[in-house]
């Protein structure tokens, strides 16, 4: 191909004949100005905690905004096993060697807050509710994806066998990890949302969360709290871990 | 009349010191765009970086946000900002009949005749009031290009929420590439945009005073 010619000393002469010389001047000043604004960049917000401050404050308004979005009736959009990302990541705020163990047969499920029945509950008892799978997309705050296979019981049926009020804005877990993190209710009682015990046929891995993983496809991945050892139902607005740090905290997908 | 025609005569034509040439919604409208598409695409290349999608990565230096939770605050804090302006420079646009008056006629023998006076750099303005075919294709393009960062964008935050948006873009992973490939084509845009607004600075000018 001919390289084109580009000739822009007669645009330029043309423009400079046109031109004033204090509109030239001004120019240059806007010159500077727009190069300022580039400033931004390096993140020297000149009052930094204002910022932050307003920016939370958006993100609360973007998680009523989520929340008014939200639609329970909607499903995750569900795929054939052969779509599944082998292997799925592990992907956790620490390194493998860090990854609780836990024994089951000391395990209990911690239940309290705003509900009926505060009994907590062994792996046997919780393997025994009636069980469910599913296929979905895993979507990562950081961007990735993953389609992985998880198996349990629907949460909701959960909620109703505890007698958790179901009027309650939000669940939140507490982890063996020293995770922690909480859902509304809304998405809580999704029908795609599960308990799971299970990935991929066979029995949770401790790298994918063992002995359980709420699993939510209308969530981020950060939002699906692995290891649970203690959930409850309350009014309270009570955080999480990435949340606390800055994360939107209702990121729903 | 004669837009965009080639001339070497200079464009003292019209006499564009008394005549406002944009209106200053569209000037307000330009500079707040300038700033939140500025944020957006900054905080984006921090969001990229925790995950990129190709071998490269953004300078973290030239980000916005310090780290990825920042950086997502930003970026869904400005999306308002892209999102109200955007939908008034339209219905204004629509409103007034400005949209149709400045990129329409859009003929393609026009823009064949413009793009290789431009490319041969003999491309003029016979007066700044009106676009050459090549600035019409331009400026709709990057509006077209802007709709399609917004509706990817809508797709890679909420894709369970908008499943006919996500079919259309082809599933989350493709619509994360499309708003990457979205976000390239803006900055060859404004590339191409602010070395045309070096060459004719008076430009700057008009869309800052309006004429």
């Amino acid at each position: 191909m001919k390289k084109p010619e580009f000739d822009k000393s007669i645009l330029i002469q043309e423009a400079l004949k046109e031109l004033p010389s204090p509109a030239r001047r001004l120019f240059m000043k806007r010159g500077v100005t727009l190069g300022g604004l580039s400033l931004l960049s390096g993140c020297t917000v000149t009052d930094e905690a204002s910022a932050e401050r307003m920016l939370m404050k958006i993100s609360r308004l973007n998680d009523d905004f989520q929340a008014w979005l939200f639609d329970p009736n909607k499903l995750a959009p569900t795929y054939p096993e052969s779509m599944i990302t082998r292997p799925f990541p592990f992907n956790a705020y620490y390194e493998r060697d860090k990854i609780p163990e836990i024994d089951s047969d000391d395990y209990l499920l911690e239940v309290s807050g705003l509900v009926a029945d505060k009994h907590s509950w062994s792996l046997d008892e919780l393997y025994r509710l009636p069980q469910t799978g599913q296929v979905t997309r895993h979507i990562c705050v950081e961007g990735w994806s993953a389609i992985g296979k998880w198996g349990g019981v629907t949460f909701a049926t959960f909620l109703k066998r505890i007698g958790a009020d179901l009027s309650a804005k939000y669940v939140g877990f507490k982890c063996a990890d020293d995770y922690y993190t909480s859902i509304d209710m809304q998405t809580a009682l999704h029908v795609q949302t599960l308990l799971t015990f299970s990935y991929d046929g066979k029995i949770l891995p401790p790298e994918y969360g063992y002995p359980m993983k709420l699993r939510m496809p209308t969530k981020l991945g950060f939002k699906n709290p692995k290891h649970i050892v203690a959930m409850f139902v309350t009014n309270t607005y009570p955080g999480g871990y990435w949340e606390d740090k800055g994360y939107n905290w209702f990121s729903g997908v | 009349m004669n837009y965009g025609s080639i001339n070497n005569n200079g464009f003292k034509t019209v006499n564009q010191n008394h005549k406002i040439i944009h209106p200053l919604w569209l000037r307000l409208g330009h500079w707040i765009n300038l700033v939140a598409l500025v944020i957006m695409v900054l905080s984006g290349w921090r969001i990229y970086n925790a995950s990129p999608i190709f071998a490269f990565r953004f300078p973290d230096m030239a980000t916005l946000g310090g780290w990825l939770g920042g950086a997502l605050l930003w970026h869904f804090a400005a999306m308002w900002l892209v999102l109200c302006n955007g939908l008034m420079y339209l219905l204004l646009n629509i409103a007034t009949g400005r949209f149709r008056k400045q990129f329409f006629p859009l003929r393609l023998r026009e823009l064949l005749r413009d793009f290789a006076a431009a490319l041969k750099g003999r491309l003029t303005h016979d007066t700044l009031t009106e676009y050459n075919a090549v600035q019409k294709l331009a400026y709709l393009f990057v509006i077209a290009d802007i709709i399609l960062l917004v509706l990817s964008g809508l797709v890679v935050w909420k894709p369970v929420q908008f499943p006919l948006l996500r079919e259309l873009m082809g599933d989350y992973d493709n619509a994360r590439m499309i708003h990457f490939l979205a976000m390239a084509a803006l900055l060859a845009f404004v590339a191409i945009h602010v070395a045309m607004v070096a060459l004719v600075p008076r430009t700057l000018i008009m869309m800052i005073r309006g004429r």
